[in-house]
């Protein structure tokens, strides 16, 4: 009897369950299996290739000591507050904005969207360019008589960070104003007509229904563009190279730097281990205040 | 169902609302503009030009030259024959991979808010949470996998590789989306009888376009940039066309010829800007609200 | 799908028998800039020439094509042949089997007695076998100066690090950059190296590379290494960061700087602009403090094909053959702007640059061994961590970075 309400079980929603098959697969074998390879290695002296010689927390203690993961530490802090902050919001104000029966919409999103679609290699070039003082906007400036206007960010040590937070927002925000304009779009029409029909004014109808409404299309976004600023790489190496020195540093460069320049293995994964302890940390409660809660109810 | 937005609408078409609307966007528009503004006017000049480094005046002499150097003849190592080599390659990537990721992905957000079974949220929020692995750090791990798959150093592996790495912002972006519908639909859909992938077809994708839309920029976008997937597991004869860019823009052959690395950056960018481009007549409202009450 | 790739590899083996055995080798490496492309030509040519196919397979920057390189090896798709970093890096390919030996080759052509300095083919031999070709020595200690950018400022061309040092204002004053730097890592470190030889001398230079001297890296001589170096972040300008080696030299060539510190390969860029030495530029190795060079070089190995393929592997020494040649020896080494490994060619047509340098080299004195030779990746990545923040950090004084070296030495090993 209990062998049959197994099977019971196993054949409720057959389809459901053999359809979500390669979403089991890659989640359970790639994805937790990649998180225990890396915290494995991070506890052997690998260099190029990996190899079973463990040597404890020797490679964390290391990590601990350099000056330039702290660095990488902070920056990715700096950068990730001003990239979820700025591009959440600009990308909403957008969205709401093309959402008003616009002409040109086409013309606007695709502005809006252009810079997503652009390989770093390039764009990075033309900030560049853009901060650099000596060509770009302190030298246009100083060209219309004002000579003391002074825009360096990217050639200062404590301020380089910024500037690679300007670009970075830049390419994302278009991305998230898309994603918001989906879920604009998403509203049903009742609301709106509602909302006129009552005269609540249309910023307010935004803040108390629309955007509560769009909870879904907010957290998307959000974890979409914080899983970009984890990942950060491409536009820093465009832009400064991780320079002034290491000013400009942040972690997953860290990680790549040592995985494959320095052929350190061991090392690139303590500091890939830290990464992915961070997120778990942040994401685990968080996880179960918006999934768990929901699926008992 | 009409194809159109449906803000708060205002009665006059030229309110002083509607100006300052207007006003805002130019604005905004000319802030995300101005880095494409300076490529596409450093494309035009010549060299002389470009050094003398004002790189917000316009061109005095427009030449194309830059263009048809990026497309035909810019060396990349040995061989000038420019971006087009890899054209059709990274076609021939993006296609398949962009189908299948979003193929898997959209499925999966289906099953995950309409046929939950025990354990699903448990998979999906690893999903979620290796969206936040780098990659470089999965890059040996997959070599492996796909080795002892066979299909190393294929198309297969870079199809394969790619929607692995979609899947999780994918699922994500299809479970929201899917869980704003209301419910309704999807329960009169089991009533009539319809299964797991009539519903899918017949009450879910119409119902997605826009979504559908946003995966397609995403994945057309990743997929088409994409770099280090592309060396690695595609195999030598598949190298995509950003294999051409990195060589033209990384590589200085004598003076570093900027415009030729501005046009080549356009050029490769022009097939999602495309994309961006087209998608807007199907960028509408999924639910009117007659689909619902009917 | 191994079926499908079997019978494809099947039909593809087929189409080639009537051409005997001719076979397509795709060659990875990240020589691009001017000067290099010039110089992989000559081999590709060459290769070409014997019925077999050069296919290029060159990935700019070596951060892009190291993943790559060893990430299709260990996963089973190899290369013909590709540039590769002798050490570490390769000693564990090797030891995975996947690199052909090149050991009866090498013992039918005697390279033992060809390649010097001998350590060159030391740094290819792993537990007594041969795995790669050294191809070239390049050195890091030279430095470029454009004679133009002096004579036209009315400046006597320097001859020295002190001359320089004191022409560096004047330059500054007709807004010309006196030093060109570029923004990567290994940039800076070269160029504390090459300021360690030439201010340090080289019996310190010696005493901290070799011996780990303690004492040396504490010595005064040190100290004046380390402010020459702090001299030299006033003479540089604000673009360089992220800036690439040939971008500065292309400074230095178009009169937009002074002189760049750069190893040998940058007189590829020269060449290939056209630039005569001795005329329109002048090398000062050591910084004409001190004629001292050291031996790296680059070196090419040659991965195993996947399956038994004979056929590969005949064409892969075939290419290694070629590689050491005589004649490639000589174009190719002209073209990249460094140093034959084989001390028995014909170099008449090498300029005075590479004249002087060959000079320097056949005393064994002033040959000095190299960074990576001595230290072990852990230690160049402090030492690198150090000069990377000396240079780019006016706040670090001369006397909390000597300190700090002096403990990196003191636990290097």
């Amino acid at each position: 009897m209990s062998a049959g309400r197994a099977q019971a079980f196993w054949l409720r929603n057959l389809t459901a369950k053999i359809a979500a098959i390669p979403m089991i697969l890659t989640s359970l074998v790639i994805f937790i299996g990649c998180s225990i390879w890396t915290v494995v290695y991070s506890f052997t002296s690998s260099r190029s290739l990996p190899v079973t010689d463990f040597v404890g927390f020797r490679q964390y203690e290391r990590l601990f000591g350099a000056h330039r993961w702290s660095l990488a530490v902070e920056n990715i802090a700096i950068y990730g507050v001003l990239t979820l902050v700025f591009a959440l919001t600009v990308g909403f104000i957008l969205a709401a904005l093309l959402d008003q029966k616009i002409r040109f919409e086409s013309i606007f999103r695709t502005i809006f969207l252009y810079p997503y679609a652009m390989s770093f290699i390039v764009t990075g070039v033309v900030w560049q360019w853009m901060f650099n003082p000596g060509l770009g906007i302190q030298h246009f400036v100083r060209q219309l008589g004002f000579e003391n206007f002074t825009f360096d960010l990217i050639s200062n040590r404590n301020t380089v960070i910024y500037a690679i937070a300007i670009a970075g927002i830049w390419q994302i925000t278009g991305f998230a104003m898309v994603l918001m304009l989906a879920g604009l779009r998403a509203v049903d029409d009742q609301i709106w007509k509602a909302s006129r029909v009552d005269g609540i004014p249309a910023w307010k109808t935004y803040v108390m229904i629309i955007i509560p409404m769009m909870r879904g299309v907010f957290v998307t976004s959000l974890v979409i563009i914080a899983a970009g600023i984890v990942k950060l790489y491409d536009l820093v190496v465009a832009m400064t190279n991780g320079g002034p020195g290491f000013a400009s540093d942040v972690p997953a460069m860290y990680v790549y730097n040592w995985l494959f320049e320095r052929a350190n293995l061991g090392h690139a994964m303590a500091a890939s281990t830290m990464m992915l302890l961070t997120v778990l940390i942040i994401m685990v409660p968080w996880f179960y205040m918006e999934y768990g809660r929901k699926n008992k109810n | 169902m009409k194809n159109e937005p449906k803000g708060p609408r205002p009665r006059k078409a030229f309110s002083p609302g509607r100006i300052m609307l207007y006003s805002i966007l130019v604005v905004a528009a000319i802030y995300y503009a101005l880095p494409l503004y300076i490529m596409i006017v450093t494309s035009l000049k010549g060299m002389p030009e470009i050094r003398m480094g004002n790189i917000f005046a316009p061109p005095v002499e427009v030449t194309f030259a830059p263009w048809v150097k990026a497309w035909d003849s810019a060396c990349t190592g040995l061989y000038c024959e420019g971006l087009k080599v890899g054209f059709w390659n990274s076609v021939k990537i993006t296609v398949p991979s962009v189908i299948v990721s979003i193929a898997v992905a959209s499925v999966n957000g289906y099953a995950l808010v309409n046929w939950k079974f025990k354990g699903s949220e448990f998979f999906f929020a690893v999903l979620i949470f290796g969206s936040f692995i780098p990659y470089q750090v999965m890059l040996y791990p997959l070599v492996i996998i796909t080795r002892e798959l066979g299909i190393f150093g294929s198309l297969w592996a870079v199809i394969f590789v790619h929607t692995i790495f979609g899947m999780p912002l994918l699922t994500l972006i299809f479970r929201n989306y899917f869980a704003a519908l209301p419910e309704e639909l999807f329960k009169a859909a089991r009533v009539d009888g319809a299964g797991f992938w009539g519903i899918y077809w017949k009450v879910l994708v119409p119902m997605a376009t826009p979504i559908f839309v946003v995966a397609v920029i995403l994945q057309v976008t990743g997929i088409w940039n994409d770099f280090l997937f592309g060396i690695v597991f595609a195999g030598q004869p598949n190298f995509p066309m950003t294999v051409q860019l990195n060589n033209i823009v990384n590589t200085t052959q004598g003076i570093k010829e900027y415009n030729v690395n501005m046009a080549a950056t356009m050029l490769t960018a022009m097939v999602p800007l495309v994309i961006y481009f087209v998608s807007g007549r199907f960028f509408v409202r999924g639910i009117a609200a007659g689909a619902v009450k009917g | 799908m191994n079926l499908f790739k079997g019978l494809l590899a099947a039909t593809t083996i087929l189409g080639t028998v009537n051409v005997a055995s001719a076979v397509e080798l795709e060659v990875t490496h990240w020589w691009t800039s001017g000067g290099e492309a010039a110089a992989v030509k000559v081999m590709a040519e060459a290769f070409d020439k014997t019925g077999h196919k050069w296919v290029d397979g060159a990935i700019a920057g070596g951060g892009n094509a190291r993943p790559m390189i060893i990430s299709r090896i260990g996963g089973g798709d190899p290369m013909g042949a590709t540039q590769f970093a002798t050490g570490r890096d390769a000693e564990d390919l090797i030891r995975a089997g996947l690199m052909t030996d090149l050991t009866e080759l090498a013992e039918k052509e005697g390279w033992k007695d060809i390649v010097r300095p001998s350590k060159l083919l030391d740094s290819c031999t792993i537990d007594g076998r041969i795995y790669c070709v050294p191809v070239n020595i390049h050195s890091f200690q030279w430095m470029w100066l454009n004679r133009k950018v002096y004579e036209d400022n009315g400046l006597k061309v320097p001859t020295n690090w002190a001359e320089f040092a004191a022409a560096a204002p004047a330059l500054k004053e007709k807004g010309v950059t006196p030093l060109a730097v570029g923004g990567e890592n290994w940039q800076l470190v070269g160029m504390a190296g090459t300021f360690m030889a030439a201010m340090g001398g080289s019996e310190m230079y010696k005493k901290i590379y070799i011996e780990k001297d303690v004492e040396a890296a504490k010595s005064p001589e040190m100290t004046k290494v380390f402010e020459a170096i702090a001299a030299s972040r006033t003479m540089v300008d604000k673009g360089y960061v992220g800036r690439a080696w040939n971008d500065a030299t292309n400074m230095v060539i178009a009169g937009k700087a002074g002189a760049q510190i750069m190893g040998d390969w940058a007189q590829g860029e020269f060449a290939v602009s056209g630039k005569v030495a001795g005329v329109d530029y002048d090398c000062l190795p050591g910084l004409g403090v001190n004629p001292v060079l050291d031996t790296g070089g680059d070196a090419f190995f040659f991965p195993k094909p996947k399956g038994d393929k004979p056929e590969v592997v005949k064409a892969q020494l075939e290419l290694a053959s070629l590689l050491l040649s005589k004649q490639v020896q000589v174009d190719f080494n002209l073209m990249k702007g460094s140093l034959p490994v084989r001390g028995d060619v014909d170099l008449n047509t090498a300029n005075t640059c590479m004249k002087k340098g060959i000079k320097i080299l056949e005393n064994p004195d002033n040959v000095m061994p190299s960074q990576e030779q001595t230290f072990t990746p852990d230690a160049q990545g402090q030492l690198e961590d150090l000069w990377v923040e000396f240079f780019n950090n006016p706040d670090l004084s001369v006397e909390v970075a000597q300190k700090r070296f002096v403990e990196i030495i003191k636990y290097a090993e």
